[in-house]
C-alpha cells in the first residue's frame, strides 16, 4: 500500500469526481488519453517511492551546509533529481513546442503532489524551477524563453523566486533592490534577498533567479516594482555559459522543516557586476508575479494536503498493526491485545485526518481543474464564472489545507503516541515540513484579508455569489437523494449562514480595520462550507461507483462525509455569531496590555 | 537478433492481498495491477540488448484481459518495438500460457524468449520451463547474468548452492531473476510514444489453442495467525513442553 496518497483515491478524485478524462477532448490535450495520464502518474508513484522517499529522513537529518565557499547537499538528492529530469517530469505541464509534455495542470499537480508526499526537501528544487520557468512562459520574451526557460524545462538550469528581502517579507511594496539601466538594455542589479529557496547549490549548470527590483527613479510602493531574470552564471547569446554574475551567498537559513531545500540569503551585485534583464514591462513586476499567484497558492494547498495525507496513511498503517490494550469491558489480562485501530478514539483521530486531507486534496485538485478550464477549456462564455470561482477559492485552497493538513499531522503523531514523537518515524518530520505551509506564499492571515478584503468585495460581491450558487446547486441536487438529503439540507443552511454573515460584515465596510478584524474567522467559516461541499460532491461521485466491488471505499467516503457534516461543519455557527456581532476581542486589545 | 519478452499483469507488489471471504480466491476489485516485477527485469534485459545493438527487434507479448493492454503499453514505453496481446478473460494456467507462448514463438521465430522466472501472483515458476519443453529448446532459468556470443548464450543462474554458469544454444528460453538488472524508470515521452506503437490483438482460439484447466483451486486461505509465544523458566521446562507437543 502506498504511503504517499491512496492510489484508488487519487484515481477517484481525478476521474470520478473531476472528470479529468474529458480534458482529452480539448485541442490542447488531444494527444492524451486517460491511459496516458494513468501511466504517467504510475511512473510518478514509482520514482517518488523508489527514488525520493528513501532518502527523505536522511536529508532531513543532514541538511545542506555552507562552508563559506560551497553548499554541500547529500548525493542522493542529485541522483533523485537526475532520474526525475531524465524521466521527463520537469516539463509535464509545459507546451510541446518548448519540449514539454503539455499535460493538464491538474495532472501535473497530481504528479507533483506525489513527490511532495515522498520528499518535499528534494522535490523543492524542481518545483521552484518549474515555477520560475512558468513565470517566463507567461511574461517572458521569446528570447528569454529560449535562453532561460527551455534549459529549465530540460533540467539543465534550476530556478528560484527572489521576492522577499530582510526588511520586506509579506510587504513587498517595501523592497529596496535596485536595477540601474545600462546602455545595452540590460540592468545592473544591487540588493539583498531573503528566504531564497534553492538559491545556491551545484545540482544544476546554472540557477535562474526571478528577481523583483526597483528601476532607478521608479515610484515607491508596489507600482515601482519590476521583474528581472538574473542568472547565477551569465548566458551567452548562443546559450553557452559565460562568467559568474556577481551573486554571493551570504548565508543559509536554518529551518524547522523542509530542510532539504537549501534556503539562502543572497547578495546581488556586491561588486557592481550583476547583470539582470527586464521581464515584461517596467513597473509591472508584481502584476506578472500575481498572474502566477493563483497557481502557486493552489500548489501550496496541495502540498499541505498531501503532507497531511501521507501522515494519515503512515498513522493508519501503524494503527492497523500496533497491538496495544484491550477492548473496553475485556478484563482478562491473558487476552490478546488488539490493534489500536480497534479503539474508537484512535478511529476518531484517523477519521478526522481522512476528512481533512481527502477533503483538502479534492478542493486543491478542483481548483487545478479551474486553471485548466480557464486556460484551455472550450467554453469561452463560461470563463468569467470560472475566473470568479478560482479567484474566490484560491485563498481558501491555500489556507484551509495548510491549517488542517497540519492538524492532520498533529493527529497522526498522536496516533503513534511516543513513537510519533521520535525521529524514527516520519510523522514528526511531516509535521515540521508542513508547518511552513501556513506561512509562505502569503501567510494564512494575508489569505484571510485577501478573501474578505478583495475577493468577497470585488465586482459587488459577484465571485462569492457565483461560489454560493455552485454550492447551493450541489445541495439542491443532493436533496432529492434520500441517502444524503440531511447533508444537502445542512449545506443549504450553511450557505444561508455565509450570506447572513457577509451581509452583516458589510455594515462595517467603511471601517476597514473593523471589517477585516475577524477575517481569519471568516476564512475558516467559508473554508468549512467549501470542504463540506467537496465532501458532498465526493459522496455523490462515490455513489456512482460499483457498490458491490467497491463497497469499502464507498463506505469510507460516506463515513468521512458524515463525520465532516456532523463534527466540522456545525463549527461555523459560533464563528458566524462572532462575525455577525463584529466581535472586537482582538481588535480592541491594546499592545501595551500584553 | 529478435527478442520476445512475455509479461504478465499481476497485483502490484505493494498491495496487501486479501483473501475473499468465501475462500474462492483473492480480492482483485479496485486493486492496483502492474507488470510482474520479474518480467520487468526481462524487459530491461531486452531493452539493454537493443541499446547495445545485440537485439534488432523486441516484441512484448501478454496473455490476459483487455486491461492487460496497460502492461503492454508499459513494455512499449520500456522500449519494445511492438506487442502481441492474446486476449482472454479466463484464468490462464502455466501449461496453457506455455502453449500460447510456444505458438507465438513458432510464429515469430525469435532468437530468445525472455520472461520472469515466476509471476508474483501465483508464484508457479513453470511457464518458462514448460514453454522450452514444448518447443524442445534449451532453457536457462533464474538468470542473474547473460552474455550472448554468436549462437550461444552464457547464463549465470541463481541456484540453491550459489551461482552456476551454463551455456545454451540459441534459440532458447531464458527466465530472469532479481539480480540480473534494475529496471529503468519509464520516461514520460516514451510513455507518450508507446501509444503509437502497434499492438497485435488476438484470442486464444485464434491461435488454435484450447484453454486447458488442469488444476482446480479448492480453497484459498490466509496463512494461520501465529500463536503467541510462551516464556519458560529453564531448559527442563522447555524440553518437557517440546515433549508434550511431540516435537522431540
Amino acid at each position: 500500500m502506498s504511503l504517499l496518497i491512496n492510489p484508488r483515491d487519487l484515481n477517484f478524485l481525478l476521474y470520478d469526481l473531476l472528470e479529468v478524462e474529458s480534458f482529452c477532448d480539448w485541442s490542447a490535450f488531444g494527444e492524451h488519453d486517460r491511459a496516458t495520464f494513468e501511466a504517467v502518474i504510475d511512473a510518478a508513484y514509482r520514482l517518488a517511492e523508489d527514488g525520493f522517499a528513501g532518502h527523505a529522513a536522511r536529508l532531513d537529518a543532514n541538511e545542506p551546509t555552507f562552508d563559506g565557499e560551497r553548499v554541500h547537499i547529500i548525493p542522493e538528492v542529485a541522483e533523485a533529481l537526475a532520474a526525475y529530469i531524465d524521466s521527463g517530469f520537469m516539463g509535464t505541464a509545459f507546451p510541446a513546442e518548448y519540449g514539454g509534455l503539455q499535460m493538464p495542470y491538474t495532472v501535473s499537480q497530481a504528479i507533483a503532489s506525489l513527490f511532495t508526499a515522498a520528499n518535499i526537501g528534494t522535490a523543492g528544487y524542481p518545483f521552484l524551477t518549474t515555477a520560475a520557468a512558468n513565470l517566463l512562459r507567461v511574461v517572458g520574451s521569446e528570447a528569454q524563453k529560449q535562453r532561460y526557460m527551455v534549459p529549465m524545462i530540460e533540467g539543465r538550469f534550476f530556478g528560484t523566486m527572489c521576492l522577499s528581502e530582510p526588511q520586506a517579507g509579506s510587504s513587498l511594496g517595501d523592497i529596496r533592490t535596485r536595477a540601474a539601466p545600462q546602455d545595452d538594455g540590460s540592468y545592473r542589479i544591487v540588493g539583498n534577498k531573503m528566504w531564497i529557496s534553492a538559491g545556491e547549490h551545484e545540482l544544476s549548470e546554472n540557477i535562474v533567479h526571478m528577481v523583483l527590483a526597483r528601476i532607478d527613479g521608479a515610484s515607491a510602493g508596489t507600482r515601482g516594482i519590476s521583474l528581472f531574470v538574473v542568472p547565477k552564471v551569465r548566458v551567452n547569446e548562443d546559450g553557452s555559459l559565460g562568467p559568474g554574475n556577481d551573486i554571493r551567498l551570504a548565508g543559509l537559513n536554518h529551518k524547522m522543516g523542509y530542510r532539504g531545500t537549501v534556503n539562502t540569503v543572497l547578495n546581488f551585485g556586491d561588486n557592481g557586476a550583476c547583470e539582470g534583464f527586464l521581464v515584461g514591462e517596467p513597473g509591472r513586476g508584481l502584476a506578472g508575479m500575481f498572474h502566477m499567484m493563483n497557481e502557486a497558492r493552489i500548489a501550496v494547498g496541495m502540498g499541505a494536503s498531501v503532507l497531511g495525507y501521507s501522515g494519515y496513511l503512515h498513522s493508519l498503517a501503524y494503527a492497523r498493526e500496533r497491538p496495544q490494550g484491550r477492548p473496553p469491558g475485556q478484563a482478562d489480562p491473558e487476552s490478546r491485545p488488539v490493534p489500536i485501530i480497534e479503539h474508537a478514539d484512535v478511529r476518531r483521530m484517523l477519521l478526522t485526518q481522512k476528512a481533512y486531507v481527502e477533503g483538502a486534496l479534492s478542493l486543491c485538485l478542483y481548483c487545478a481543474t479551474l486553471v485548466d478550464r480557464l486556460e484551455h477549456g472550450p467554453d469561452v462564455d463560461d470563463r468569467r464564472r470560472l475566473r470568479d470561482l478560482l479567484d474566490i477559492l484560491t485563498p481558501i485552497a491555500k489556507a484551509w489545507p495548510s491549517e488542517y493538513g497540519l492538524k492532520a499531522n498533529d493527529l497522526g503523531i498522536q496516533v503513534l503516541g511516543g513513537y510519533g514523537y521520535t525521529r524514527e518515524y516520519p510523522l514528526e518530520r511531516l509535521y515540521r515540513d508542513n508547518r511552513l505551509n501556513p506561512i509562505h506564499e502569503g501567510t494564512n492571515g494575508i489569505q484571510a484579508i485577501d478573501l474578505l478584503g478583495r475577493k468577497v468585495t470585488m465586482n459587488q460581491g459577484r465571485a462569492l455569489q457565483v461560489l454560493l450558487r455552485e454550492i447551493r446547486g450541489t445541495a439542491d441536487r443532493a436533496a432529492a437523494d434520500t441517502r444524503i438529503e440531511d447533508h444537502a439540507r445542512a449545506l443549504g443552511a450553511a450557505v444561508d449562514t455565509v450570506e447572513q454573515v457577509t451581509e452583516a460584515l458589510r455594515e462595517a465596510a467603511d471601517e476597514p480595520a473593523r471589517y477585516l478584524a475577524n477575517a481569519s474567522l471568516y476564512l475558516d467559516l467559508l473554508g468549512r462550507v467549501v470542504i463540506a461541499w467537496m465532501w458532498l460532491r465526493q459522496v455523490q461521485a462515490a455513489q456512482r461507483l460499483d457498490q458491490t466491488t467497491e463497497a469499502d471505499f464507498v463506505a469510507g467516503k460516506r463515513q468521512a462525509c458524515q463525520f465532516f457534516f456532523r463534527r466540522e461543519l456545525p463549527a461555523i455557527e459560533p464563528l458566524a455569531a462572532l462575525l455577525i456581532e463584529h466581535d472586537d476581542s482582538a481588535l480592541a486589545m491594546q499592545a501595551r496590555w500584553f | 537478433m529478435k527478442v520476445m519478452v512475455s509479461v504478465k499483469r499481476v497485483v502490484d507488489y505493494n498491495v496487501r492481498i486479501q483473501v475473499k471471504g468465501d475462500g474462492s480466491g483473492v480480492n482483485l476489485d479496485g486493486v492496483k495491477m502492474s507488470m510482474n516485477p520479474f518480467d520487468e527485469i526481462a524487459m530491461e534485459q531486452a531493452v539493454q540488448m537493443k541499446d547495445a545493438g545485440t537485439a534488432e527487434e523486441v516484441i512484448a507479448v501478454t496473455i490476459g484481459p483487455a486491461k492487460a493492454e496497460e502492461q503492454l503499453r508499459s513494455a512499449l514505453a520500456f522500449g519494445a518495438d511492438r506487442a502481441i496481446h492474446v486476449k482472454t478473460d479466463e484464468e490462464i494456467q502455466p501449461l496453457t500460457a506455455a502453449r500460447i507462448l510456444a505458438k507465438l514463438f513458432e510464429k515469430e521465430q525469435p532468437k530468445v524468449l525472455l520472461t520472469g522466472k515466476q509471476a508474483i501472483d501465483d508464484d508457479a515458476n513453470q511457464t518458462g520451463q514448460m514453454t522450452a519443453a514444448l518447443l524442445d529448446l534449451p532453457q536457462a532459468t533464474f538468470a542473474s547474468a547473460i552474455e550472448f556470443d554468436g549462437d550461444k548464450a552464457k547464463v549465470t543462474r541463481e541456484v540453491d548452492s550459489g551461482l552456476e554458469t551454463i551455456e545454451v544454444d540459441l534459440p532458447a528460453v531464458i527466465t530472469t531473476d532479481l539480480r540480473l538488472n534494475e529496471p529503468r524508470y519509464l520516461k514520460l515521452p516514451d510513455i507518450m510514444k508507446a501509444k503509437k506503437k502497434p499492438i497485435d490483438a488476438m484470442s486464444v482460439e485464434d491461435l488454435g489453442i484450447e484453454e486447458a484447466v488442469k488444476l482446480n483451486v479448492t480453497k484459498t486461505a490466509p496463512p494461520p495467525e501465529r500463536e503467541p509465544g510462551v516464556m519458560v523458566e529453564d531448559v527442563n521446562e522447555l524440553v518437557s513442553k517440546m515433549k508434550d507437543k511431540g516435537l522431540v
